[in-house]
């Protein structure tokens, strides 16, 4: 059981990040690049000391600076796995993940055979005998026995999918979720891909500005994004505004009918799909009408995303046919409507 | 088939091939002049073997010397954060362009009899072997600590981090990761201070004087040879010091660039 309030003076921002990770959880900590994601790590992991707040794990303070605290980074049951391994240069795949157990004091003998039967269960028994720059392949799956090996009762995984092409992420990402539940650990997962965290973890924290805007289950936090930054991984467009019933006033001057029945500030979430489109004013439309200009064209997979930009900036969804049809090319102004039962409005 | 980067051009060949035979020239001469016939005497005449034996010791105590206090000193260069380094690494690398005589008489102001603290503690270095390793270690301990220093400074620190997480306290870590992480650049300032305290003469005969048997140091004897008419004893001996130095260079060219 982690439980972590780290506050660290950064060149660029103060972060102050408090939360937890159960025994066996998989805790994704996701996050724009920059707000401090793998400083974080570098605190858990005892490479940087805490400027306040505290690091505890399985009842053992580990930094605690009011406390004049700090255990140092090889006495914390703390593993973790860089998004470029840093695997050691000199020595074989086998001695790398021997590594840990040989500088706990374990013998070379115990140790070479354990680290043999940690590769071997991870598939990569082939490799143990080469050093890393002579390996085609398999460095994360060793990387990732150096690291369990230990038995740590905290994993740190530093962006273990970034570096990677589609077919290795799909095949290491299965290897995470069938190697991770084994262990009685607490695992947190650094990622800026909300794939990642979706696949993997149990659970999500959004760090933004150098502290964690939101807190849930990967449904959740996707279904009631709580910053713009998810909001924008999953294509959705998110709105704060204040609620009287039926009504939705947004920042920006803008009224938006809705069907939810909510009072006071709230936070709405308008899908993509919900959002149509016209070069002309619509004959037929009722609620949420209003003109706009084009913004950003995304094309994602067989899907066109338009940005409207108008009194509410929105994103709409568009099949790629209709790009031509509506001459998203030329810019220009643009009739977006909202359907009111699509748009899911929270506290 | 002609490769597409075969150099072709005449006027670089032909200056290439001038610019090489400077270089070989000298050590043919070497080897046609040397008195053949009677190298083995000359080679054992006790002021050869004495002059070699003591460029040995005094070379290998400098190297010695430069791993136990150039190592900290380059670690320091390194990864310490402090105010002045930049002028703390200038003035150890120093001697490496200063005139190796100049180091000679500033060794002396120093470490003399009469030198700075070389009268309060009441050194007499110069006319010792002491003195001879002296004036090396100065003239030479330099491209120790900068080649050191650079290979520290190349090195991937988060390795050593990387290792600490694993559980390796600080000596583990630097035993087993930094040190042979940064091996290929130990030896290879390890070579090339021997190699230079092997070469020594300016700041050598200035500080330590020419003493036979106890400072006079193979480049010594050889100058000291050559100018008192001696010529094959100084032949023979620089021809001893050429196939050291090339056996050196061949022996550690591989391994000081890597791997």
């Amino acid at each position: 059981m982690l439980e972590a309030d780290i506050r660290l003076h950064l060149s660029r921002l103060d972060l102050a990040a408090d939360f937890s990770a159960g025994p066996g959880e998989v805790v994704a900590l996701l996050g724009p690049n920059g707000v401090g994601k793998s400083t974080v790590l570098r605190a858990l992991a005892g490479l940087l000391r805490l400027a306040g707040g505290r690091i505890e794990l399985d009842g053992t303070v580990l930094d605690q600076p009011a406390g004049h605290v700090f255990v140092p980074p090889e006495q914390r049951a703390v593993a973790l796995m860089y998004q470029d391994y840093l695997l050691f240069p000199h020595l074989s795949a086998l001695e790398n993940v021997a590594f840990g157990l040989r500088a706990r004091g374990q013998d070379r003998r115990a140790a070479r055979a354990a680290a043999a039967a940690e590769l071997d269960r991870l598939g990569v028994g082939g490799v143990a005998a080469a050093r890393p720059g002579a390996m085609s392949g398999g460095q994360q799956r060793a990387a990732l026995a150096r690291a369990l090996i230990t038995e740590p009762r905290l994993l740190l995984l530093d962006e273990p999918l970034a570096a990677l092409d589609v077919s290795t992420k799909a095949e290491v990402r299965r290897l995470l979720r069938g190697a991770l539940p084994g262990t009685r650990a607490a695992h947190l997962l650094v990622t800026h891909d909300l794939l990642d965290a979706v696949a993997l973890a149990d659970r999500m924290l959004v760090l933004e500005h150098g502290t964690i805007v939101q807190t849930g289950t990967p449904a959740e936090v996707t279904a009631r994004p709580r910053s713009g930054y998810v909001a924008d991984l999953t294509g959705v467009t998110l709105l704060r505004g204040t609620a009287a019933g039926p009504r939705l006033r947004v920042e920006g001057d803008a009224e938006l009918v809705t069907t939810a029945g909510l009072t006071g500030p709230v936070l709405a979430v308008v899908p993509p799909g919900a959002v149509a489109v016209h070069r002309e004013r619509p004959e037929t439309a009722g609620a949420n009408l209003w003109r706009g200009e084009i913004g950003a064209v995304d094309l994602l997979g067989d899907r066109v995303r338009v940005r409207v930009e108008g009194p509410v900036a929105v994103t709409a969804e568009v099949p790629p046919a209709a790009v031509t049809g509506l001459r998203l090319d030329d810019g220009g102004p643009l009739w977006a409507s909202i359907d009111p039962a699509a748009i899911t409005v929270y506290r | 088939m002609p490769h597409s980067g075969q150099l072709r051009n005449p006027v670089v060949l032909i200056l290439a091939a001038v610019s090489a035979l400077f270089f070989v020239l000298p050590l043919t001469g070497l080897v046609i002049r040397a008195p053949w016939s009677s190298m083995t005497s000359v080679i054992t005449s006790s002021t050869s073997l004495d002059a070699l034996w003591l460029t040995l010791l005094a070379s290998l105590a400098t190297t010695a010397l430069a791993l136990l206090f150039g190592f900290p000193l380059a670690m320091l260069q390194a990864r310490g954060r402090f105010r002045g380094k930049a002028l703390l690494r200038g003035l150890t690398t120093l001697p490496m362009v200063l005139p190796p005589v100049v180091g000679g008489i500033a060794l002396l102001l120093a470490y003399g009899r009469r030198g700075l603290i070389g009268q309060p503690l009441g050194l007499s270095l110069p006319f010792t072997t002491a003195g001879v390793i002296v004036a090396e270690a100065f003239v030479a301990m330099p491209f120790f600590v900068i080649t050191v220093e650079s290979g520290l400074r190349s090195m991937n620190t988060r390795l050593e981090d990387a290792a600490r997480n694993l559980g390796a306290g600080r000596l583990t870590v630097f035993r087993r990761i930094t040190l042979p992480l940064i091996a290929p650049s130990l030896l290879a300032g390890g070579v090339l201070t021997w190699s230079r305290a092997v070469g020594e003469f300016g700041a050598t005969i200035t500080f330590a004087g020419n003493l036979p048997g106890v400072t006079q140091t193979a480049p010594l004897a050889i100058y000291i040879s050559q100018s008192s008419g001696q010529l094959d004893q100084a032949i023979a001996l620089s021809l001893v010091l050429v196939v050291v130095s090339l056996a050196v260079m061949i022996g550690t060219r591989d391994r000081s660039r890597g791997g």
